[in-house]
């Protein structure tokens, strides 16, 4: 653990954002994870994006359970609202947070343990039901905190540090979260931020349930060789379908590839995202080819990343319940109670 | 781009910014870091050895040092680096001991040192104690030269000038004082092995306008002035002064006129306020005592009457700046000022003279009338006579004094024993890691975030009345410590090892000021634009490593780099290190030093 805390200076050349932020001022204190976690790095790319973003850092909630990667919250978005909830509940948590107050920007970050195991159902009902929210798993195979244990998301073969292999089937979590109903699925990796930022940009931008898988090597328990979820094997296995720009408000677009190499999302919201293609066959927005293609790819022994599949015309769980448009938090005594006459008027139409 | 070669001295050396600046060399952030612990005699010798006159130079330098401190690029304000070395001399207690014995032995070569300046003074330093015969030579009764005769005694105790001079008498070298050289060819005749001069630049520029001659007897020249007053035998001016000049000296000038009587000084300049060659802190001083410095205003003439001075007139001119970026300063055409005064103090400039050198002698002049000396060797075209201080290059300052004299002491050492005077001796370098455990290390690497603290000073009503009182309190303890702990260590350098880096970016995350990336390799000119912080400071060099499995560089901008060692606390498999690098500039006599890894000296 490192006990100094990160110094106040920072380069005299910082830029500030819309907000008159720098990026400094979306950090939080100092990690207390090991160092060189993934997990670190995509604190990282959360402070980024947010930064380029210009977020309010008091309209973002930061929710968590428990785990390695629940706990990174703390290390970033230091003014922003968080909720660490217990084991594997996050997603309810945000769900209901969520419908009490839809005008934050919600933020799920949670771990394989922590959404693949123990909380597998709160994570596949919050994405079913279209929470809008970015639900970020920080993936790196292994139980870091009770000493490396294989988790839900352990590739079959991989070995761990003595040389054991798994020999159980991983739960992948991009393709349930396809089946499930996601609205904007990608998946990254730590280690590359120039791919991880942009996509979580988009996926704050994007309305509806965004769901992002980033492995995340363990330094301490799943980087060495044998390992599935490493530096060096997710480098070399590294397939990325695309390469993405979020372009918000008056930014202008301009064509730097070749016709057909690049494609134009619109999302909801009004900002595009520029898709700079890498495989040229690849079709963002074709759920059932995107599923075909992960399989094809995942038999092959290649990690396929990038932004993998967006409706960009998707609604959210505030649509399908039709609710109030208003936080629960600025409706008035007379609206939450409407009274004795009210309560008799309901209850004489279900009569 | 070239990996960046660490081994060569000068790469980390010029990343402790201010030890590269310093003429001499000194080794600043390890005496700030022995000031911290309250190791200030062991903070003064260091010093001692590298610019032996701490006590001095704590109070007069020129401080090269502070404009580089890297502190005053990532905050406001450089480290108070001269007045904490001040720090080191008043608190240092007994130095008994620590001070090189005089030879036992003397080792039969005769050297004379012209003048008993700085730079004279700091080649008996190096030369007496390893057995030279060193003689110094100066005209006045005491040593010390223009430390003496031109510096106040408000800024520089005489106190302070006898002990750092006594130092060097005491390592057995003869002092002829009240002896004026009037001749180098008799000097040589005397069977000297070596004849150093270090006799400054001791003649004032003149400035002849109209009136010069008839209202002479209120006209000073300022350094004749300042010496006049430093001896005695000047002890008031008049109520009105002006002052004439941008130098320090100029404001030597005006801030001892203040103490002499003067209530109504000024201080008159032909440039602009910035362009002014007196150091930023000591126009402030004089501001601070109430000098206003009116600028851009040319002489015309010394008004007199009945052949007494009553004014100076003045034309207004503004800087103009031709294609080349040459200023010239353009006349207004607005009517001249007049300013009245009583006396009229010349500070405008200092000029080297030697009309005691013959020049038959083989000792080469060019059209300046100054010495042809090399750079390197401070030898003149005479083999036996060798140059520094002002009487080499021109007026500088004290601490390049003292650097010209220890190259010039290791150059006299060489030519007395026939060594190759172009073969320089390489420096000392020690590297030393600086990890104790897996979150500790041996520097506090904690970073403060106080502003500079500001040096107390006597009341100024107390200061304006007696020209020997010292204006400058210089800090207390507690004050030196808190300012001591502003010094970012950057002797403690980043050292990368590409083989044990697995690119996980924690080092990129954490690092407060964006220094490192990792990235794709290009010319130095591209990289520098594609960094986590575009490196524009191109006085700073990248640290350029490759090796890395993804073919990648890593490239640290040291421009801003804090030293702080998240970058290593961070870094998983101790690919980066903090590393003291300590530099030790050769001298020819082996003064041993203690450092912050030693309890005692080496």
């Amino acid at each position: 653990m490192t006990y100094l805390s990160k110094p106040k200076m920072h380069h005299p050349d910082l830029k500030a954002n819309a907000l008159g932020f720098t990026r400094r001022d979306y950090e939080g204190p100092v990690s207390t994870l090991c160092a060189g976690c993934g997990h670190d790095s995509i604190s990282a790319a959360i402070i980024r994006a947010c930064y380029q973003l210009n977020l309010q850092p008091h309209r973002i909630a930061k929710m968590s359970g428990i785990g390695c990667s629940s706990k990174t919250p703390s290390y970033f978005l230091g003014a922003s609202h968080g909720f660490n909830s217990v084991h594997g509940r996050m997603p309810s948590v945000l769900t209901g947070a969520n419908i009490a107050n839809r005008d934050l920007i919600y933020l799920g970050v949670s771990g394989d343990g922590d959404s693949a195991s123990i909380g597998l159902g709160q994570f596949a009902h919050s994405i079913r039901r279209g929470v809008n929210m970015t639900y970020i798993v920080e993936n790196n195979g292994v139980y870091g905190l009770t000493k490396g244990q294989f988790s839900a998301t352990a590739d079959k073969g991989a070995k761990n540090r003595r040389g054991v292999p798994n020999m159980d089937e991983p739960i992948d979590m991009v393709s349930m979260a396809l089946q499930l109903g996601a609205t904007y699925v990608g998946r990254s990796f730590s280690g590359d931020k120039d791919q991880l930022v942009p996509l979580i940009e988009g996926a704050l931008m994007h309305k509806g349930a965004a769901f992002i898988d980033c492995i995340s090597p363990c330094v301490a328990f799943n980087n060495h060789e044998g390992s599935t979820k490493s530096f060096d094997y997710v480098r070399e296995h590294n397939e990325a379908v695309n390469r993405m720009d979020v372009i918000t408000g008056r930014a202008p677009i301009t064509a730097d590839y070749a016709p057909g190499e690049m494609e134009l999302v619109r999302q909801h919201d009004g900002t595009y995202l520029k898709l700079k293609k890498i495989a040229t066959d690849y079709d963002p927005t074709d759920r059932v080819a995107v599923m075909n293609y992960l399989q094809e790819h995942k038999a092959r022994g290649e990690i396929v990343t990038g932004l993998l599949y967006v409706d960009s015309d998707a609604d959210d769980l505030h649509g399908y319940l039709n609710s109030i448009d208003a936080p629960f938090n600025t409706l008035s005594d007379a609206d939450l109670v409407p009274g004795a006459a009210a309560l008799a008027k309901l209850n004489a139409s279900l009569r | 781009m070239q990996n960046t070669d660490i081994s060569n001295p000068d790469y980390f050396h010029k990343v402790v910014d201010c030890q590269w600046a310093c003429p001499a060399h000194t080794p600043v952030p390890e005496y700030i870091r022995l000031i911290a612990d309250r190791r200030y005699a062991d903070a003064y010798m260091i010093n001692w050895k590298s610019n032996v006159f701490p006590g001095i130079l704590g109070r007069t330098c020129d401080r090269p040092c502070e404009p580089a401190c890297r502190r005053g690029r990532v905050e406001e304000e450089p480290v108070a680096i001269c007045r904490l070395k001040r720090v080191a001399a008043d608190y240092k207690g007994d130095l008994t001991g620590r001070m090189p014995p005089p030879p036992t032995t003397k080792n039969g070569k005769r050297i004379a040192c012209v003048g008993a300046g700085p730079a004279s003074l700091a080649v008996a330093r190096d030369l007496a104690p390893v057995g030279y015969e060193v003689t110094v030579f100066d005209s006045f009764a005491r040593g010390g030269g223009m430390i003496r005769s031109q510096i106040p005694k408000f800024r520089l105790p005489e106190s302070v000038i006898d002990e750092e001079v006594g130092y060097i008498e005491a390592l057995g070298v003869e002092t002829r004082y009240n002896s004026t050289v009037s001749s180098l060819k008799s000097l040589l005749d005397d069977g000297y092995d070596a004849v150093f001069v270090g006799s400054g630049a001791p003649r004032g520029r003149d400035l002849i306008i109209p009136g010069r001659q008839e209202a002479a007897a209120n006209i000073h020249l300022g350094i004749d002035w300042l010496s006049s007053v430093s001896f005695g035998h000047v002890e008031t001016i008049g109520r009105r002064v002006i002052v004439l000049g941008g130098g320090n000296t100029a404001m030597d000038c005006c801030r001892s006129a203040r103490r002499l009587g003067g209530d109504d000084v000024k201080v008159v300049v032909r440039s602009g306020f910035d362009e002014m060659k007196a150091s930023p802190w000591e126009k402030e001083d004089a501001q601070h005592e109430g000098i206003p410095i009116l600028n851009f205003l040319v002489p015309i003439e010394f008004l007199h009457q009945d052949g007494k001075l009553f004014g100076m007139s003045f034309d207004t001119v503004r800087a103009e700046y031709d294609a080349s970026g040459r200023r010239n300063l353009v006349s207004t055409g607005e009517p001249p000022v007049r300013i009245e005064c009583d006396d009229v103090l010349v500070a405008v400039g200092q000029e080297n003279s030697f009309p005691w050198i013959e020049r038959d002698i083989g000792i080469a002049f060019d059209r300046w009338g100054m010495p042809k000396v090399d750079a390197l060797t401070l030898q003149s075209t005479n083999e036996r006579v060798f140059f520094g201080g002002d009487a080499a290059f021109g007026p500088k300052n004290i601490i390049w004094a003292v650097a010209h004299a220890h190259q010039a002491a290791i150059s006299i050492d060489k030519f007395c024993n026939g060594g190759d005077l172009r073969d320089r001796p390489a420096p000392d370098v020690t590297v030393i890691s600086q990890k104790m455990g897996i979150h500790e290390w041996s520097y506090d690497n904690d970073i403060r975030n106080d502003l500079r603290f500001k040096v107390p000073h006597l009341d100024l009503t107390i200061a304006l009345k007696d020209i020997k009182e010292e204006v400058e309190l210089g800090y207390d303890e507690q004050l030196a410590f808190k300012e001591a702990q502003r010094c970012l260590n950057c002797d403690v350098q980043t050292v990368f090892a590409p083989k044990l880096c697995i690119e996980c970016d924690a080092c990129v995350d954490i690092c407060p000021v964006d220094c490192i990336t990792f990235a794709e390799d290009g010319p130095e000119a591209e990289l520098r634009t594609r960094l986590s912080a575009p490196a524009v400071n191109l006085t700073q060099d990248l640290y350029i490593s490759d090796g890395l499995k993804t073919g990648r560089v890593m490239a640290k901008d040291e421009d801003m780099c804090l030293h702080c060692g998240l970058c290593a606390e961070r870094c998983p498999t101790g690919a980066w290190d903090m590393q003291q690098y300590l530099i030790d500039l050769a001298q020819v006599s082996p003064i041993k030093t203690p450092t912050t890894r030693q309890g005692v000296m080496a």
